[in-house]
């Protein structure tokens, strides 16, 4: 089992959430975050006072899923999110040691 | 810095140019302007010869009692949204407060000593007697001196408004960092002893101020300059914000800020055109040149930061419209509207500059009332100097522009007078109730926020 994050652009979260559906992933969890990386931020000025705002809004998307559904749901988010443009974001995978589902106990690759 | 400093030689000569031949419109005006207005009743007229009984006029006091309702607007809502705004989100709330509270304080400040210190019978030229305590003797009838067509009590309500205004304005400058009551006792203090003398020497009969001659319509020295200059001295003996310069401070709620500012527009033409104390002739030239002096003073404002920074801000139309509405106060009863089109812009530029040379300075008056209230109260005085005109109100006087350059000595000696008067004074309360109570929150309390740490309350749960 991996747990894949993918951190995107804010307005890709439906598109990427579409395509994610569409492979057959049943859940993911959704979280506003913010940071940079090659993007940087942008400048505000108030009465003439500067302030450089380094970290830009993200969304990050976890999803944890089977070693053979890995490929898959990277290619997916990656054409989801993709722009074209600085800052569409990136993703990691790490292994997920155990899963399991609340309401019925079930552990494993059958709880994802 | 280089690249500002060029700028700004760009710019003045175009203004000064500017303002030369709007001047020269100002005299034009004179030429072809209505008959004179008149203005028996505006307050700085000389004491009426003795007449028949004092009669109450409907129109007049209707004007004056919305006018009253229309000032106290300004303070809340009106600043306490300008500043709430401006604030981090941990600060809305203990900032507007301190505009709420002083609407209370100040109320029966004034009613229990404040308006006989600053408009009772005159001691010595320097402040009012105690006969009119707890408004005793000030009754329904008019009092010929301050209003000969309305009830005292309308006239002393509608200076109550004044009153609360001025320490209101000082808030800004020590936003986000005093102790509450601290703040309660620095208020009553400063009250009673800096703004109920002032309006004693600038407005009543027998102040010395008045008694040579300075202008001031609606309050310029001693509502705008005074809270300036006090400012200024909050900001040096408070000294900066914790991780001033190098934290993000910037305004947690902007549109808060413009819709107050919006109602401070809404609410000056009370304070302005109510300070003719009639509805007539004089108050309506009043709301004309405030509208248009604000409205230049916000464009101009707009265009200067777009021209030197690159984008014309939504903070700084805001900013300039109050700039304006400064710097058209003292001159609002004295100027017709091309002057005040001048004033107007040039209140943009020069509270423009004078918050940018702020950030250079080091201290931090925090939402910037030395820049706007200070610098714009004492353009408009200067202002006034220059375009004040006889064709607009009789019981004034003419300005530089229409040959009496003596006028613009006599309004720079009034600027001087409050300048001095209200800096020194300030910086005595501050070191007395400083040394009593201490002035400045904990640091745990600060970085907490007034909020919670002054009122246990948060302004979003």
């Amino acid at each position: 089992m991996k747990l894949i994050e993918a951190i995107v652009k804010p307005f890709k979260l439906d598109e990427v959430k579409d395509a994610l559906l569409e492979i057959g992933i049943q859940g993911m969890t959704v979280t506003e975050v913010k940071g940079f990386g090659r993007q940087k931020g942008h400048k505000e000025t108030y009465r003439g006072q500067e302030y450089t705002i380094e970290f830009v809004p993200k969304v990050k998307i976890e999803v944890a899923v089977n070693d053979s559904q890995v490929q898959r749901v990277l290619e997916t988010i990656t054409r989801a999110a993709k722009t074209g443009s600085i800052g569409d974001g990136k993703i990691f995978v790490r292994d997920l040691s155990a899963a399991v589902r609340i309401r019925t106990g079930e552990t494993g690759e059958s709880a994802l | 810095m280089v690249r500002r400093l060029r700028f700004v030689t760009m710019i003045l000569p175009i203004l000064t140019s500017f303002a030369m031949t709007l001047g020269a419109a100002g005299v034009w005006a004179q030429e072809t302007a209505a008959p004179p207005v008149p203005a028996a009743q505006e307050i700085i007229t000389a004491p009426a010869p003795p007449q028949a009984p004092p009669k109450i006029d409907t129109g007049d006091t209707a004007w004056l009692l919305i006018s009253t309702a229309l000032v106290l607007a300004m303070t809340a809502p009106g600043l306490a949204l300008f500043y709430g705004g401006m604030v981090r989100s941990k600060n809305a709330l203990g900032t507007i407060m301190q505009s709420f509270i002083i609407l209370c304080l100040i109320s029966l400040q004034w009613v229990l000593w404040g308006y006989s210190l600053a408009f009772g019978p005159d001691k010595g030229h320097l402040i009012g007697g105690l006969e009119w305590l707890g408004l005793n003797g000030v009754g329904l009838e008019p009092n010929a001196d301050y209003g000969a067509t309305v009830p005292h009590q309308a006239f002393m309500i509608f200076q109550m408004m004044f009153a609360v205004i001025t320490p209101a304005l000082i808030t800004g400058a020590f936003a986000e960092r005093m102790k509450f009551s601290s703040f309660l006792v620095f208020t009553l203090l400063w009250a009673t002893l800096i703004y109920d003398p002032l309006a004693h020497w600038v407005w009543a009969v027998g102040g010395w101020v008045r008694n040579f001659g300075a202008l001031d319509f609606a309050g310029g020295t001693v509502v705008h300059i005074s809270s300036g200059a006090s400012a200024l001295a909050c900001a040096i003996v408070l000294r900066p914000r914790l991780g001033y310069g190098k934290e993000h401070m910037a305004p947690h709620n902007l549109p808060m800020t413009v819709l107050g500012a919006s109602l401070l527009w809404f609410g000056w033409f009370g304070f302005n055109a109510g300070s003719a104390v009639a509805s007539g002739a004089l108050a309506t030239s009043a709301f004309v040149v405030t509208n248009t002096a604000t409205a230049s003073a916000a464009l101009s404002w707009m265009v200067l930061e777009w021209m030197y920074r690159g984008k014309p801000t939504v903070l700084g139309a805001a900013s300039g419209a109050v700039a304006g509405l400064v710097a058209i106060t003292p001159a609002s009863g004295f100027v017709g509207p091309m002057p005040s089109i001048v004033i107007g812009l040039g209140a943009g530029v020069f509270c423009y500059l004078a918050v940018l040379w702020k950030s250079k300075c080091g201290y931090d008056d925090a939402l910037d009332v030395v820049g706007i209230h200070g610098i714009g109260g004492i353009w408009g005085a200067l202002a006034t100097g220059l375009f004040a005109s006889k064709v607009i109100n009789p019981a004034g006087a003419d300005g530089l522009f229409l040959g009496n350059p003596a006028q613009l000595g006599i309004q720079a000696l009034a600027v001087l007078v409050s300048v001095v008067f209200a800096f020194v004074g300030t910086f005595v309360i501050l070191k007395l109730v400083d040394g009593v109570t201490g002035l400045r929150v904990r640091e745990d309390e600060e970085r907490m926020g007034l909020d919670l740490s002054q009122h246990e309350e948060r302004a979003y749960s």
